[in-house]
């Protein structure tokens, strides 16, 4: 009997995620990699990478969804979803609602509500800024000459923070100039751009039952999850993959249509 | 869309017969500039035409133009001209589309009806009603012409008009004859505005039953017909050919009811927009909808234009009722309710609020109304960020995301 298999590509505006689940839902393999311009190429790498990250040979049979900013460019999926729609199923795989889910993308942050019942109740997008994505932070990361995979362990190692006041992306780097102008720590300017991410979050939306963080930030920057902490009583849980939420959730959703019994 | 669901879609005949009427209207204003047989009069779309055109002005509406200059998307690349003189991006993009077309010498006008220039206006009224954005757009024209301006001054956010709103927005208007007449050189007379009144009471009437027609499952119209429909209201309201315009279009609607032929084939969702249209996007966003079989059946835009005090037997006090009963002059708890009554009355799912960035006026979602309506009425509501005019202010692919991802919140809903 061949396994039941499906697929899900999430082509986000930075980075293409992708994922091949089996009957179970279980991950076989996943694989991450920069969109850059060409979103096929991007989808159709992610989507070989996986495959035999998964040790699967034959394709034929298996559903593929799309989702994400660049879901109409998968010339291989069966059918798209939103990257609001597909976050919420990738978190309902591993979280029973109701839950606040609060997903910091590479250009843009949703946060979105589900009841008891795993439906959703509402949904925003963040509004045309880079304010509070990852986005901000790459662009801060290149004023202060830091590489990116940096910025958390500074983040954390901080013994105190400057204040950004600005919601604005440009004006926060000149903000950031006139810290380094007066000698701030850069450690103490890093966690107040952490600082400045939180308090974008926290302005978008109510915080309600417990709070799931995703997205390729989180998963890079987890230190967020402390700082967020110190501003709500919620419980703030993460999936184990928080980057890949969106194509688990396109999986899973395919995994649904996909057919039976393949034997 | 792929051709073939372009064809599927079936147009409103009674468009045509429309655009004839549109064309007639501009050409006679043009007409009329070129012999100095009529005097034009500038007027906002929700002001006092009536008396305007008892006293023999033509009559002709800039946030038409406004309106024009986004649907062409002529706005985005003109906008930039009034920005630099001064006035901001962040004020109304009707008056800076317009503005900024103005100090490049261009209008839709030219295309459309081969007309040059827009009409220089011999006088300019304007009501506050909407917005203070109108006084200050046609003060522009006032110093660019030397010409008179005269306006209504409407009280703002009120819950019910009161007796003394309207005194005061009667002698208001009175106080502008002697100004009308000197321009016009006619001298004013209350039968004929009397006369305007009752046929702007009969357009009106008609337009309503037009909107009403959306209340049908499935709904022959939408949103988008709509803000196009409403072209002879706002701008040949006072005139008999609008009236003939409605009855053609009603007979229309009403057959697709009979026939139970929707707007939108397999209408699965019916949806309400609060706020302006984005007119450069109108076809992309009917479109949108239209794959996604739902309709967007009701709006607070369209409605503006729906008079129901106008009265001949009383044609001041009833016109300053009219526009001041107006949905943008009234306070929040008003505008729940008259909301509330039009999503019942048309069997809506869900609302969606057009924030529009230089338009506060007729963005609604600014005071946490959607939020509320949400917990009110258990429907959900859903803000897209754009703007009517000014593209620069539009994310054409956030927009369809967040349009898609609400429709797939109601597919949830229903299962
Ligand atoms: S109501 Fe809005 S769109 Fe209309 S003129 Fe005023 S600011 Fe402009």
């Amino acid at each position: 009997m061949t396994l039941r298999l499906a697929g899900g590509i999430d082509v986000g505006s930075c980075t293409t995620k992708s994922v091949i689940v089996d009957d179970g839902g279980n991950i076989l393999g996943s694989h991450v990699l920069y969109s850059g311009t060409d979103f096929e190429g991007a989808s159709d790498i992610a989507w070989r990478e996986t495959l035999s990250l998964a040790g699967v040979s034959s394709t034929d049979s298996i559903c593929v969804f799309s989702t994400g900013y660049g879901r109409n460019s998968v010339s291989f999926a069966t059918n798209s979803l939103t990257e609001i729609s597909c976050h919420a199923r990738g978190c309902l795989h591993y979280f029973s609602g109701p839950m606040t889910i609060v997903d910091i993308g590479g250009q843009d942050n949703k946060i979105i509500k589900l009841d008891q019942k795993g439906l959703r109740v509402s949904f925003k997008m963040n509004r045309k800024c880079a304010a509070g994505t990852g986005a901000f932070l790459e662009e801060m990361a290149l004023r202060l000459r830091l590489p990116l995979e940096k910025l958390n362990d500074l983040a954390k190692q901080a013994d105190g923070e400057v204040t950004l006041g600005s919601y604005c992306t440009v004006f926060s780097g000149t903000e950031v100039l006139e810290k380094i102008k007066s000698g701030a720590a850069l450690d103490h300017i890093v966690r107040g751009l952490f600082h400045s991410v939180v308090k974008r979050i926290l302005e978008m939306d109510t915080f309600t039952d417990t709070v799931v963080m995703t997205g390729g930030v989180i998963e890079h920057n987890p230190f967020l999850i402390d700082l967020l902490k110190t501003h709500i009583q919620n419980d703030i849980v993460t999936p184990p993959h928080p980057q890949i939420m969106g194509a688990l959730g396109a999986a899973l959703y395919a995994l649904q249509e996909a057919p039976h019994n393949m034997d | 869309m792929s051709d073939r669901q372009k064809q599927l879609r079936k147009p409103i005949a009674a468009t045509s017969q429309m655009k004839k009427l549109m064309a007639a209207h501009f050409l006679e204003i043009d007409e009329a500039k070129k012999t100095g047989k009529q005097k034009v009069a500038w007027c906002t779309s929700v002001g006092p035409a009536e008396l305007l055109h008892s006293m023999g002005f033509l009559v002709y509406y800039p946030e038409n133009h406004g309106a024009l200059l986004g649907a062409t998307r002529m706005a985005t690349d003109v906008i930039p001209l009034a920005n630099a003189v001064g006035y901001s991006p962040d004020i109304c993009s009707y008056l800076t589309a317009d503005v900024g077309a103005y100090l490049k010498g261009v209008t839709p006008l030219t295309k459309a009806y081969g007309i040059q220039n827009i009409p220089r206006a011999d006088i300019l009224v304007y009501n506050t009603n909407q917005c203070r954005d109108v006084q200050d757009w046609f003060s522009f024209y006032a110093r660019e012409w030397d010409v008179p301006i005269v306006g209504i001054h409407t009280h703002r956010s009120i819950r019910e008009v009161q007796d003394f709103n309207i005194a005061d927005l009667v002698s208001q208007m009175k106080s502008m004859i002697p100004t009308l007449e000197q321009v016009s050189g006619n001298r004013f007379d209350i039968d004929r505005l009397r006369d305007v009144v009752d046929l702007s009471l009969q357009c009106t009437k008609l337009w309503r039953r037009v909107l009403e027609c959306g209340a049908t499952k499935p709904a022959p119209l939408t949103f988008f017909d709509a803000t196009i429909h409403m072209a002879p209201a706002v701008i040949l309201r006072g005139k008999p050919e609008a009236i003939e315009y409605y009855k053609l279009l009603i007979a229309e609607l009403e057959d697709r009811i009979k026939m139970k032929e929707g707007a939108v084939p397999g209408e699965r969702h019916r949806l309400y927009w609060d706020g302006m249209p984005v007119w450069g996007k109108l076809r992309e966003l009917s479109d949108q909808f239209y794959q996604l079989r739902t309709n967007v059946v009701a709006s607070t835009y369209c409605n503006s234009w729906i008079f129901d005090a106008f009265d001949p037997k009383d044609p001041f006090e009833s016109m300053a009722r009219a526009y001041t009963e107006l949905f943008n002059v009234r306070d929040e708890s008003f505008k729940e309710w008259y909301m509330d009554n039009w999503i019942e009355n048309f069997s809506i799912d869900g609302v969606i609020f057009h924030d529009a960035k230089t338009c506060p006026n007729n963005s609604n979602n600014r005071y946490s109304m959607p939020q509320r309506m949400a917990k009110r009425l258990g429907l959900p509501t859903l803000v897209i960020h754009g703007d009517l005019n000014d593209l620069r202010c539009y994310s054409e692919e956030q927009t369809r995301t967040n349009i898609e991802a609400f429709v797939e919140q109601l597919d949830q809903k229903t299962g």
